[in-house]
């Protein structure tokens, strides 16, 4: 095995990992931290991957802005101790394992039988012009207006944003 | 052995039935919130890999698997805000974020 075959397996176990102890946990402050581990570690996969500036984001969105964003909710929303203690599954948790294990496994066996339109195996190579980073090729595909580029995707996710964040600031409000 | 399309889609695949289950299972709103993020990160996983073994000549070089990774991590956050907020709007109604108890458009 090479070095990126271990530092893939590594990654992979923690992740996994991480991921069962967020869905298992009783107390859900334990589980919220745990989702940190799970957003840095998806972060390492994408580094894995060459996509340098995927990863980043990640770590600014995900593992920064969306997990205060739970913890401040988590805050807010304490009821008692009463809830500390209680189970934290509802009662149809069985039907939740066949489901997940059953869809689970249909997408296991689709990935396996299914003739991929991608190579198998890859350096990475074929993907950037010569001299372009990531993030350059990134930034060019998102903003260029005048070769191929997908700038107005990206105005309309502006747009979301803008409608998401009157959104939640019309549905919190106090009144 | 090296790393294969494979290694990248089963991991996606794993971390998705645990998210779903997560979404499922779970009593507590923001739980199940916790729940859809893992099962997007999971997409995202499997978007970036894609794009990785993607050698097609000229389409390879859009990357569109990290472009779109991107616009899901766009909507995974505006959506987990707006979430947020009517879970702490119906708390300050009910005194609660169980979502079995939240039935009130049930028929």
């Amino acid at each position: 095995m090479d070095l990126v075959t271990v530092i893939f397996w590594i990654i992979a176990v923690i992740l996994v990992g991480a991921a069962l102890l967020v869905v298992t946990q009783r107390n859900i402050v334990h589980s919220a931290l745990s989702l940190v581990i799970v957003f840095a570690m998806a972060a390492g996969i994408y580094l894995l991957l060459n996509a340098e500036f995927i990863a980043i984001v990640q770590i600014l969105i995900y593992a920064g802005a969306v997990t205060i964003l739970i913890l401040f909710a988590l805050m807010l929303t304490r009821t008692s101790n009463i809830q500390l203690n209680s189970n934290p599954n509802n009662k149809q948790w069985w039907l939740a394992v066949i489901v997940s294990a059953f869809v689970g496994a249909i997408i296991v066996y689709a990935a396996a039988v299914s003739p991929h339109a991608v190579a198998a195996v890859s350096d990475g190579s074929g993907q950037l012009p010569a001299g372009i980073s990531n993030v350059v090729r990134i930034g060019q595909l998102l903003y260029s207006p005048t070769t191929y580029s997908y700038v107005l995707p990206f105005e309309i996710a502006s747009l979301v944003l803008l409608v998401a964040i009157v959104g939640a600031i019309v549905i919190g409000r106090e009144d | 052995m090296g790393l294969s399309l494979n290694h990248f889609l089963v991991l996606g695949a794993v971390l998705f039935c645990i998210g779903l289950y997560g979404a499922l299972a779970k009593r507590n709103a923001v739980a199940v919130l916790m729940g859809i993020e893992i099962m997007l990160n999971a997409v995202n996983i499997t978007m970036v890999g894609f794009s990785f073994y993607n050698r097609v000549p000229t389409y390879a070089t859009y990357l569109t698997g990290q472009i779109f990774a991107i616009f899901i991590i766009t909507v995974a956050a505006a959506e987990a805000a707006v979430a947020l907020a009517m879970i702490i709007a119906i708390y300050r109604k009910r005194s609660t974020v169980d979502v079995g108890e939240i039935d009130i458009m049930k028929w």
